[in-house]
């Protein structure tokens, strides 16, 4: 076992892109955890996916051992967290497991939103934070700026800020050398019952289950009889250990150490982020206070193109699910689209990485539709029915509306961070999205503003269309501040005079014209032209508000067939078969997989 | 089985940019070696299926107009002795309306030709350099003249649809061809085919392919013309006074069995179907080592010559007569053709039907491989 004050646990938090990752692969070279055959960019990103876009979708944590200028060797748990705020909730799990936080500020960049987000709940937790000033080898850089700028707008003593380089191993030894000095050793009592609390659990192929456990009070070991208190089941340890990123097992985890257990489960279902975990005989009575329960905010449904890949879906969904226990799932059957799956995310960017590990880890066709958030509706009653409350997850349960005494929507408060230069356009953005205006403070050659948002103007492409106007300088963060009313109606999109289910939206009355104009042109484009001429419609109810036609096809025939060479004729009539596999059909017309999904992007407005 | 024989002649003096046929340009040709190896190769589709006379003969190419008068006719000789001829059998030649090549028709009609198609592609000097051939308006109109002096049926090929070609230039065109007097016209539109000069010159911009809008235009006056010229379509491109269509060509559009000689042909007997080796190299030595080009023979499914019989069939005009075709594959008519886009295709005036027959109306003839998309029952298409 390592003395307490032997340990030290600590998170790297930042906005997104600022070097997190990179710094993790520095501090694990520089303590030797993997060799440099071992090591690649990003080592602790190891999903493809993660590895493709250069982001980080989930925390990872790693031990390192360091031996100081002290001549001491320090335990270090190191939890490299997601920049993005789609995966804010890794943030905070990881934060309560620690007692510090490396604020890694990029010298080109400066503060950015989440940068804000994340300190604050740093400082929350009572963290010491050791501010890091990266990528100072960028000729862009402006460390001394930065650092006034940790001063002025986080209110941080920024005086020992370590001036580093990710990329080029500048500081790392600065940042190991504060870390120690700095951040508190955990407290904790070896012989008091045990608490450990579930920080994390995922599925591995090999393992099963793994659980990353943070120990509180008490020992954790293999053989151990434990308790989940919250869930209220029992397992037998099997393996204990850590990784360093390779795992490594331990004879046992102390107080304050932080490292994983398995326990033969099967499901991570059984493994909830935020239990605590005790001893069955002898164990603690009251649980550690757990987290806050991630919410979905964005849902949409996904079906198979291919109505016979229904159960392979299912089976996929559940698989990934043993792995990203933050997204919800329920069976949904649209007369449209068959059966298919209504999947909650936790924004965005979320939904895209589902979807795309969906079509690629398990070679599934999708449709997906309109992204959509939760309605509430006040009902009023009918002849056969009383009156109620719905929460409208899904376009498609929208209710006869002169049933509808109040609909409302969630709104949102969303602070974007930008240079002044983009600050016109923005508030251009936020006020086409129905924004409200609420703060606006200038922090040297940067604005910060705060708008209201009502939800569902965000979830399409309103975080493309702020990166796009700002050249990807500005950013956004945001949390949501509760329902409000609103004049909502739903909106259908028609196709050859036929409801297309998976393209009909819930749309503020206002914009709801300009919206129907912007899906009914683009999927002009997108519609292949057909034998007919296909009206597309957008319609409120029986009105229709926009309109376009795709006339229809006038060529499409083989000039020169002679020679009795029948083969490549046929060779048309299998490709045009195969084409067929990839469409839909609504009243006759096929419409392409990928419109439905490129039919919602907005576009420039 | 058979009565109706293709012979591909696979040399060109030149490969035009926009033709993807098997054509090959060599500088010298065996020609004592190509009548043996022809000889042989046809010798071998007559034991097989060789018992009824044929009707009809089809030399194409290639520029089959190179070929010395009496090679045709050595081949003619030895068809006629193996299967025998009917009494009005169609012998058709491709030939190139070059100085050259019209010094041969009094021979070519000698050998027993009886029917030339001539390759005029346009009546526009500049049309016809863009479309990479040798001869000159005035060199193509003189060779329909002796044509039409030497061989009792004539026809001719234009291709239109040319890039920027306006509607009043095509009919233009047009009107002056329809007044020469042949009994048979084929109108080609251009279209662009891969691994083709002309493929490689889009992809780089040399030049546009005219719209699909505009081409359906043009289709529509191509229509209208022929019919008030009294030869009227009775295949997508090819057009004729009654009774003066190529029986040759009519044999594949009618899924009939033909047999193919010569690099490249494609045949039909019975349900196989037959390749020969395209390259003619490949050709010559296959003959000497097997007596025969055969490149492959293959057995087509039921299903399989449905649709084939069916993508054939809908080109013409006078479409498909599907008890017959039910009782041919034995496959009941609903599996062959798919009911529902029947009847939608039908409102939608693409498609007729009386009680013995289906067919494509003259609207839906311009998008005739979509409507067969639709309507060819797609149990009958492998994927
Ligand atoms: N020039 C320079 N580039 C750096 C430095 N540190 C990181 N980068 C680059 O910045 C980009 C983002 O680095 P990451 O380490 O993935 O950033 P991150 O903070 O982990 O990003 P998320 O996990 O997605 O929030 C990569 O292209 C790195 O190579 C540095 O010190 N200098
Ligand atoms: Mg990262």
């Amino acid at each position: 076992m390592t003395d307490l004050s032997k340990i030290r646990n600590f998170s790297i938090i930042a906005h997104i892109d600022h070097g997190k990752s990179t710094l993790a692969d520095r501090l694990i070279q520089h303590t030797g955890g993997l060799s440099e055959r071992e090591m690649s960019e990003q080592v602790l990103d190891n999903m493809d996916i993660e590895k493709e876009r250069g982001i980080t979708i989930k925390a990872q944590t790693v031990r390192l051992d360091y031996t100081a200028k002290d001549g001491e060797t320090y335990q270090l748990n190191l939890m490299d967290t997601p920049g993005h705020v789609d995966f804010a909730y890794e943030v905070s799990r990881s934060l309560a497991a620690c007692e510090g936080a490396l604020l890694v500020v990029d010298a080109a960049q400066g503060v950015e939103a989440q940068t804000l987000a994340n300190v604050y709940q740093s400082i929350e937790h009572d963290h010491e934070i050791v501010p890091v000033i990266n990528k100072i080898d960028l000729p862009a850089a402006e460390p001394e700026q930065v650092r006034a700028e940790i001063e002025d707008v986080i209110g941080l003593d920024a005086s020992e800020a370590v001036l580093a380089s990710a990329k080029s191993g500048i500081g790392i030894e600065d940042i190991l050398e504060q870390v120690v000095a700095k951040i508190p050793s955990p407290k904790g009592d070896r012989d008091a019952p045990l608490k450990a609390s579930l920080v994390d659990s995922w599925y591995d192929p090999y393992l099963g289950v793994v659980i990353l456990v943070r120990v509180i009070d008490g020992v954790i070991k293999k053989g151990l009889n434990v308790k989940f208190m919250v869930g209220e089941t029992e397992h037998l340890i099997d393996r204990v250990g850590c990784m360093r990123p390779k795992i490594e097992q331990l004879p046992e985890l102390g107080p304050g150490e932080i490292g994983f257990i398995t326990a033969q489960i099967k499901e991570v279902e059984q493994a909830r982020v935020g239990d605590t975990i005790t001893t069955v005989k002898g164990g603690a009575t009251e649980p550690l206070p757990g987290y806050k329960e991630v919410q979905s905010v964005v849902f949409c449904g996904m079906f198979p193109v291919d109505a016979a890949d229904f159960e392979k879906l299912r089976e996929s969904i559940a698989k990934l699910r043993l792995n990203d226990a933050s997204f919800t799932f329920e069976t949904e059957s649209s007369a449209a689209l068959g059966f298919g799956f209504r999947c909650g995310f936790l924004g965005l960017l979320h939904l895209e990485i589902i979807q795309e590990r969906l079509t690629r880890e398990y070679d599934l066709d999708l449709i997906t539709t309109a992204p959509s958030v939760v309605y509430r509706i006040q009902m009023g009653k009918s002849k056969t029915e009383p009156a109620g409350e719905l929460m409208l997850h899904n376009p498609a349960d929208y209710p006869d509306p002169s049933r509808i005494d109040v609909i409302e929507e969630p709104w949102i408060k969303a602070v974007i961070y930008t240079p002044d230069d983009y600050l016109g356009s923005i508030l251009k953005l936020c006020q086409d999205r129905r924004g409200i205006q609420s703060d606006l403070t200038y922090v040297g050659g940067r604005a910060q503003v705060t708008y209201e948002l009502p939800l569902n103007e965000v979830v399409f492409d309103f975080y493309d269309r702020l990166k796009s106007i700002s050249r990807g300088y500005a950013s956004f963060d945001y949390e949501q501040i509760g329902l409000r009313q609103g004049d909502l109606v739903k909106m259908s999109i028609l196709v050859n005079n036929e409801p297309v289910d998976a393209l009909s939206m819930i749309v503020h009355r206002d914009v709801a014209e300009a919206r129907g104009r912007g899906m009914c042109e683009r999927l002009k484009d997108l519609i292949p032209r057909h034998l007919f001429k296909i009206p597309v419609q957008a319609a409120i109810g029986g009105k229709v508000i926009a309109r376009e036609t795709i006339s229809a096809m006038r060529k499409d025939v083989t000039a020169k067939c002679y020679g009795g060479d029948i083969s490549r004729k046929k060779k048309l009539l299998e490709k045009q078969k195969k084409g067929k596999a990839k469409m839909r059909e609504y009243g006759n017309v096929s419409i392409p997989q990928e419109a439905f999904i490129a039919a919602l992007r907005m576009g420039e407005e | 089985m058979a009565r109706a024989l293709y012979i591909h002649w696979p040399f060109c003096l030149k490969k035009c940019p926009y033709c993807d046929f098997n054509s090959h340009v060599r500088d010298t040709v065996d020609h004592a070696a190509w009548e043996a190896a022809m000889l042989r190769d046809m010798e071998h589709e007559a034991l097989i299926a060789g018992d009824e006379a044929l009707e009809s003969i089809f030399f194409g190419g290639g520029t089959p107009s190179l070929m010395p008068p009496a090679l045709v006719g050595a081949l003619l000789n030895r068809a006629q002795q193996l299967w025998g001829f009917a009494p009005d059998i169609e012998i058709t030649l491709e030939a190139n309306p070059s100085s050259v090549e019209t010094a041969k028709f009094a021979d070519l009609a000698v050998a027993g030709i009886n029917r030339v198609s001539l390759g005029l592609q346009s009546l526009d000097d500049e049309a016809l350099k863009f479309l990479g051939r040798l001869h000159s308006v005035d060199e193509g109109l003189a060779a329909l003249d002796v044509a039409q002096n030497h061989f009792s049926r004539v026809s001719f090929d234009l291709i239109y649809a040319r890039p920027n070609q306006t509607e009043s230039n095509w009919q233009a065109e047009l009107t002056r061809a329809l007044g020469f007097g042949t009994d048979h016209l084929s109108l080609y539109q251009l279209t662009i085919e891969p691994n083709t000069r002309f493929a490689t010159d889009v992809r780089r911009g040399v030049f546009n392919p005219l719209d699909d809008d505009p081409a359906a235009d043009l289709f529509e006056v191509t229509h209208q013309l022929t019919e008030g010229a009294g030869i009227p379509a009775y295949e997508v491109s090819n057009h004729a006074r009654h009774g003066q269509e190529s029986r040759h060509n009519l044999t594949y559009w009618r899924y009939q069995d033909y047999c193919g000689i010569g690099p490249g042909a494609h045949g039909r007997r019975g349900d196989q179907a037959t390749l020969r080796h395209k390259k003619p190299e490949n050709w010559l030595s296959g003959v000497d080592e097997h007596g025969h080009g055969l490149r492959k023979e293959r057995a087509l499914s039921r299903p399989e010559q449905a649709s084939e019989a069916l993508l054939m069939g809908l080109r013409l005009a006078e479409g498909i007569a599907f008890p017959m075709l039910s009782e041919r594959f034995a496959i009941p008519f609903d599996r062959l053709i798919d009911q529902d886009r029947l009847t939608m295709l039908r409102d939608l005036g693409f498609v007729w039907q009386s009680n013995e027959r289906i067919g494509v109306t003259s609207r839906g003839m311009p998008v005739l491989d979509a409507l067969l998309g639709e309507l060819v029952n797609s149990e009958l298409v492998t994927a």
